[in-house]
């Protein structure tokens, strides 16, 4: 039932905090719990890829379609990974609590995010997501943290209020929040001033939440200066949902493929996937560089979107279909390589890669996954990062867009350049006198990691039946 | 033009003026508890704005939630700064004036060329059914809602054990 999803974690949250000790024992196993009960159910409705399946209760109805499946899997991924690293990195019980309550309560968001058809529960179940990761990034009170949660909450704050705003006016318009309903009207009248503002508005508000360039600002330091559990969900998927999922579904199911919507999509992509992938290279600490490569994922995410508006139908299913499964992949290998992170961080203390070297010698499984995750991310075959950047340029060159495609390819090579930097600094070349006694991370990073690699070569092995069982489903326009 | 009509948007106008000033004073106070009264007074006056907007519960909700839990959570943030310098008041009032000199300027102006813009009216394509009863309100139409602002306010008091328990 959709709607447990939202309030097992609730429930959790608040029998965790009864004043029984043993409940706080069982808080991690129980968030495991949660979140592998949460990926059954997604794979239980994933394979039917069915539009809109009938789902019989009050609040979430005809809700489980491709796309909303696809990110409630994705979401108990990166969950059960994020746990994992809390277990592994927490300070102490206290803070390891306190963080596993804030990300039950983060995920819960997500969840009714991700499964809403309302604008303004839409715009509640995201500030739930976002005030959530506000305090997860700030939960260690050390200056960076507050930093960066800082700047995520004015930036946050900016992007709300212009959704606000944009809600305002299209209730005003149509009379209601509802998606449907507000389409519908949209369709009526979508050319008048005021409408194209309110879309202009959401769509502003999204890309902010979305951290692309020139929005970009708060996301490194948020992404840097965070704990490594809160991280890994943060990149994760919380930007993901908060941002490039809510535009794809805003897009897909209440604006439209309006020609505006087409050419700032675009250009917003193409400016985020160079701008990102440049940066990173000038990167000397790990997690900065992976903040900026996200924002350069991002960005083809975005030119997938941006083909929804093109005359060639198939071109259009085909660069959705493409984006919504490079967001996957990015969850899956972005947060992959945020878990590698923790574990370099923990076993030598250190992110800066100007002091790292040789770790692959001393820590295999982390060097070897962390390999798996920069081919997916640079678009390397068979791995699934390769197949979802292929459809999102094979969109763009089917829909007459041959710049932009001969961009998302250039810039593939700037991906694979950062990313062979960052490994030859981190894993390859040779060991540092200092690191001699470092050893490969525990279970508690080990297994996330094998189990986030396993799922990067699956997913690419199996898409031909991927492609026709959940990605052209998802709906074309 | 009625006068009474003449007379309620002046009162409108009045009000947002006063809650722009709120606004700009919360920003720009440079004391935490000011700044915190300041923001109460925003509140305030948008709960004015919202009861005389016809909306009486977003008003309630408004006055509870703003004026309640941002307020505590504001001045619980004197416990995390220390006071500053001289040297720092002085460049903060030199950065304030650069920032914040131009801001109302901009803003009156946007606001009066928004006034004398052209616009063909909204054409309203169906009107807000105006449900009078809060229970009918919370626990049908928007009950999800509901449960969605129950977990903000969890997270908001998760914000507070975990930033400033150990403070206050």
């Amino acid at each position: 039932m959709p709607s447990l999803l939202v309030i097992l974690p609730l429930l959790a949250v608040l029998l965790l905090n009864l004043p029984l000790n043993f409940l706080r024992r069982l808080a991690q196993p129980a968030a495991l719990l949660f979140a592998v009960y949460q990926a059954l159910f997604a794979l239980q409705v994933l394979p039917a890829g069915c539009t809109g399946c009938p789902t019989h209760e009050r609040w979430f109805v005809n809700v489980l379609d491709p796309l909303t499946s696809v990110l409630l899997l994705a979401i108990a991924i990166v969950m059960f990974a994020a746990v994992c690293v809390l277990r592994a990195t927490a300070s102490d019980e206290k803070h390891g609590f306190n963080a596993l309550n804030l990300m039950l309560l983060a995920v819960a968001g997500m969840n009714g995010l991700v499964m809403v058809r309302d604008l303004f529960s839409l715009y509640i179940f995201l500030e739930i997501a976002s005030v959530s990761s506000f305090l997860l990034i700030a939960a260690q009170r050390d200056m960076g943290g507050l930093e960066g949660a800082f700047k995520y909450l004015v930036m946050s704050a900016l992007a709300t209020m212009m959704m606000l705003a944009s809600i305002g006016l299209l209730l005003a318009y149509s009379g209601s929040t509802k998606f449907m309903v507000v389409a519908e009207a949209l369709h009526a009248h979508g050319s008048h001033g005021y409408l194209l503002t309110a879309i202009g508005l959401f769509l502003g508000g999204l890309l902010i939440k979305s951290g692309v360039v020139p929005f970009h600002g708060w996301l490194p330091d948020a992404y840097a200066a965070a704990p490594a559990a809160a991280s890994t969900l943060l990149a994760g998927i919380v930007t993901k949902c908060t941002g490039v999922y809510t535009l794809i579904r805003l897009v897909q199911d209440v604006f439209g493929p309006a020609v505006a919507t087409q050419q700032l999509l675009l250009i917003f992509g193409a400016l985020s996937v160079v701008v990102g992938a440049l940066a990173a290279l000038g990167q000397s600490d790990l997690k900065r560089l992976l903040a900026y490569s996200s924002i350069s994922q991002v960005g083809y995410i975005l030119l997938g979107l941006g083909v929804c508006g093109s005359a060639n139908k198939f071109a259009a299913q085909l660069g959705v279909a493409g984006a919504v499964f490079h967001l996957f992949n990015h969850a899956i290998f972005k947060t992959l390589l945020f878990v590698n992170a923790a574990a370099v961080e923990k076993q030598t203390g250190t992110r800066d890669m100007n002091r790292l070297g040789g770790l692959a010698q001393k820590m295999p499984i982390t060097g070897l996954t962390s390999l798996l995750a920069m081919f997916a991310t640079a678009g390397v075959p068979p791995l699934a990062g390769f197949w979802s950047k292929l459809l999102i340029i094979a969109a763009l060159w089917l829909a007459g867009l041959h710049g932009y495609a001969v961009l998302g390819i250039a810039a593939s090579l700037l991906t694979l350049a950062y990313f062979l930097s960052m490994q030859r600094r981190v894993f390859f070349g040779l060991l540092r006198p200092e690191f001699a006694h470092v050893r490969e991370a525990g279970w508690a990073l080990t297994v996330p990691s094998l189990l986030l690699a396993a799922i990067l070569v699956g997913v690419g092995l199996a898409l031909p039946w991927l492609i026709g069982s959940f990605l052209l489903p998802v709906k074309g326009f | 033009m009625d006068p009474n009509y003449k007379i309620a948007l002046l009162e409108n106008i009045i009000l947002m003026a006063a809650m722009l000033l709120g606004t700009l004073a919360t920003a720009m106070l440079r004391q935490f508890i000011k700044a915190a009264i300041a923001l109460a007074f925003t509140s305030v006056v948008l709960c004015i704005l919202m009861f005389k907007l016809a909306a009486p519960w977003a008003a309630v909700f408004e006055l509870s939630v703003c004026a309640g839990l941002i307020t505590v959570v504001f001045i619980s943030a004197v416990s995390l700064v220390r006071p500053a310098t001289e040297e720092e008041r002085a460049a903060h009032v030199r950065f304030k004036v650069r920032r914040y000199f131009l801001l109302p300027v901009v803003l009156l102006a946007v606001g009066c060329g928004l006034s004398y813009m052209p616009v063909r009216p909204l054409p309203l394509l169906a009107t807000t059914e105006l449900v009078t009863d809060m229970r009918a309100l919370l626990w049908g139409p928007r009950a999800l809602d509901l449960l969605g602002q129950i977990l903000v306010l969890l997270a908001g008091v998760w914000g507070v054990v975990i930033l400033f328990k150990e403070e206050t």
